[in-house]
């Protein structure tokens, strides 16, 4: 079956391109429904990205955030007009140690390959996680960034020592409100502390216990793990005061994404006996894990509810580019495209 | 219940030297005609899928059909009518034999050489035919249009603001669809270009849905050409 594909083809340019689908194939076909727009995406749309990278993955479909309508699925895993989570991360492998995410051989969409941004997509079964109903669909479009936050969670649990009686969450931004809704949810005994730089971003904060602003964080303050959700440029700054302010022997779980290398007081790292890990990503047991949790917790998804900026149904080439401005005009919030393209 | 109606009619007069109709020319590997059909047969709307061609055509088309589909009783093979309007009213017999009509009862023509219709063409077509009862699948047009009433001089120029050109999909209610057309005089049915024109001459709104350029009907060598081209295939000289 011919498939419509609108791919970027160069910074703010997407083209329609068409690609055949193999209906005797034994993947689901599926008929995207909301998209959801990430950062990474953004940089790809406005040319954000080195030359030779932008030369080496255009022209590709955008988006690594969805949920969709199942339309076809020849090996009966799913029925017809399921409403499902489509996992970006598509491994070529199975290792017993280490996770698809981590594999170098995976492949993820609209960063290797052809992200959701079709009329159709056609996936294996495992690349897809019924969503229940009565689960906002909008809200699941961006479970893709929530799963990673459930990830690195988990990580965590695996890692870090039993004494959990204070955790602090470095940053104010999405990434940061995620983790630490779900961190309080798995562990509501433990004191949640959200360290940030705007004041009116943390007090978006409601359910942790104690918000702190970065310049005035009490001396005698002592976590016993931490989450750093930052990024960027703010990267150095964050990990330097988190090596200050936690206890020893504690993890500190870095999520923030950095252009550029970090230098960090690896003096206090040894001297504290500190565990420093990366996460990145996540797998199909990160997205059935989340989705679980979506159904269990319902206020999770009312907190995540919050999250988004706004919703554009899109119809054209043309809508797909405002929806690409308007979201970059915006600090905070999702911008979920309803598809109707 | 929806049926999808693919009118296979042609004979590939206009196709110049080619032996077969154009709809089963091959675009990737593949003749268009299981290129159209397959997007409806994924499409869980559709009850059946019924593709009418000329007499001689009816096996072949089965056999190609059952060669690049997953077997199946969705997808239906019947005899057309003489004109297209006739096509569909066997279409609509068809389903009144087999399931019964009833008043949201809902049928989605399309020419069976329009294999690039996509799935938000399909899908509006049909919730607006359930709502408003027709629907046509238009773009607006780009060229000036002129008329003329005796092939020499323009008689006028009509105001192209105003002027869309009709595509397929046309979704309607079958059964109104069919009471209409009987209620026509012979003159009346001698005119009609399409079924849309059915619901307008008696007076009933036709809801536009919106097209695609790239939509095209693959009519002309020409159009091979360029559905060959959006495919990235390389040019074959069409003799």
């Amino acid at each position: 079956m011919l498939n419509t594909v609108y791919r970027l083809t160069q910074p703010r340019k997407i083209e329609i391109e068409f690609s055949e689908i193999d209906i005797f194939s034994s993947d689901v076909i599926v008929r995207p429904k909301y998209l959801s727009i990430c950062h990474a995406d953004q940089r790809y749309f406005q040319g954000n990205r080195d030359a030779k990278v932008l030369a080496q993955k255009l022209p590709m479909a955008l988006i690594h955030e969805a949920v969709g309508e199942v339309v076809h699925a020849p090996d009966g895993s799913f029925k017809p007009g399921d409403t499902v989570v489509m996992i970006p991360n598509t491994p070529t492998e199975k290792d017993e140690i280490i996770a698809e995410n981590y594999l170098r051989s995976s492949k993820f969409r609209a960063s290797g390959f052809d992200g959701f941004m079709q009329e159709y997509v056609q996936l294996p079964s495992d690349r897809l996680v019924l969503l229940p109903d009565g689960i906002d669909p909008v809200v699941a479009s961006f479970t893709e960034i929530v799963s990673v936050s459930v990830h690195a969670i988990s990580r965590f649990d695996k890692i870090a020592h039993s004494r959990r009686n204070t955790i602090g969450i470095w940053g104010d931004g999405i990434l940061s409100y995620m983790t630490s809704l779900f961190l309080k949810k798995l562990y509501p005994e433990t004191k949640i502390c959200i360290f940030g730089v705007v004041p009116k971003k943390l007090a978006d904060f409601t359910f942790a216990d104690e918000t702190y602003l970065t310049t005035q964080i009490p001396d005698d303050l002592g976590v016993d793990h931490a989450f750093e959700c930052v990024g960027g440029n703010g990267s150095q700054i964050a990990i330097n005061q988190i090596i200050d302010y936690i206890n020893p022997e504690g993890t500190i779980s870095i999520l923030g994404v950095s252009e550029y290398p970090v230098p960090i007081n690896t003096r206090m790292v040894l001297e504290k006996g500190l565990h420093i890990f990366g996460s990145s990503r996540s797998g199909r047991e990160d997205f059935c894990k989340t989705v679980e949790m979506y159904a269990q917790y319902p206020d999770i998804v009312e907190h995540l509810s919050r999250m988004v900026g706004h919703v554009r149904p899109v119809r054209s080439i043309k809508d797909i580019t405002e929806a690409f401005d308007f979201d970059v005009q915006n600090t905070f919030g999702k911008t979920v495209m309803k598809w109707e393209k | 219940m929806t049926y999808a109606v693919i009118a296979a009619g042609g004979i590939g007069s206009r196709m110049g030297n080619m032996e077969k109709p154009k709809q089963y020319l091959k675009i990737k590997d593949k003749p268009i005609i299981v290129h159209t059909v397959e997007k409806f047969y994924i499409n869980s709307k559709f009850r059946k899928v019924i593709i009418l061609c000329p007499d001689q055509w009816v096996s072949y088309t089965k056999e190609i059909l059952a060669k690049h589909l997953p077997e199946n009783d969705k997808v239906i093979v019947l005899k057309g009518g003489s004109t297209r309007n006739e096509t569909i009213m066997n279409s609509i017999r068809y389903i009144e034999e087999t399931d019964g009509l009833d008043e949201d009862s809902i049928i989605v023509t399309h020419d069976a050489v329009r294999p690039f219709v996509s799935a938000r063409i399909i899908d509006e077509n049909i919730a607006a035919a359930l709502k408003y009862g027709a629907t046509d699948t238009v773009v607006p047009a780009t060229d000036t249009i002129v008329e003329s009433c005796n092939g020499t001089t323009i008689s006028s120029i009509p105001d192209r603001s105003k002027l869309y050109q009709g595509q397929t999909p046309q979704a309607f209610k079958a059964k109104m669809l069919k009471d209409l057309y009987y209620s026509l005089t012979e003159e009346e049915k001698d005119i009609l270009t399409d079924a849309c024109k059915i619901f307008s001459m008696k007076g009933y709104d036709v809801h536009m849905i919106d097209g695609e350029v790239h939509n095209i009907k693959i009519t002309y060598p020409y159009d091979l050409r360029v559905a060959k081209a959006l495919l990235d295939e390389e040019f074959e000289e069409v003799k």
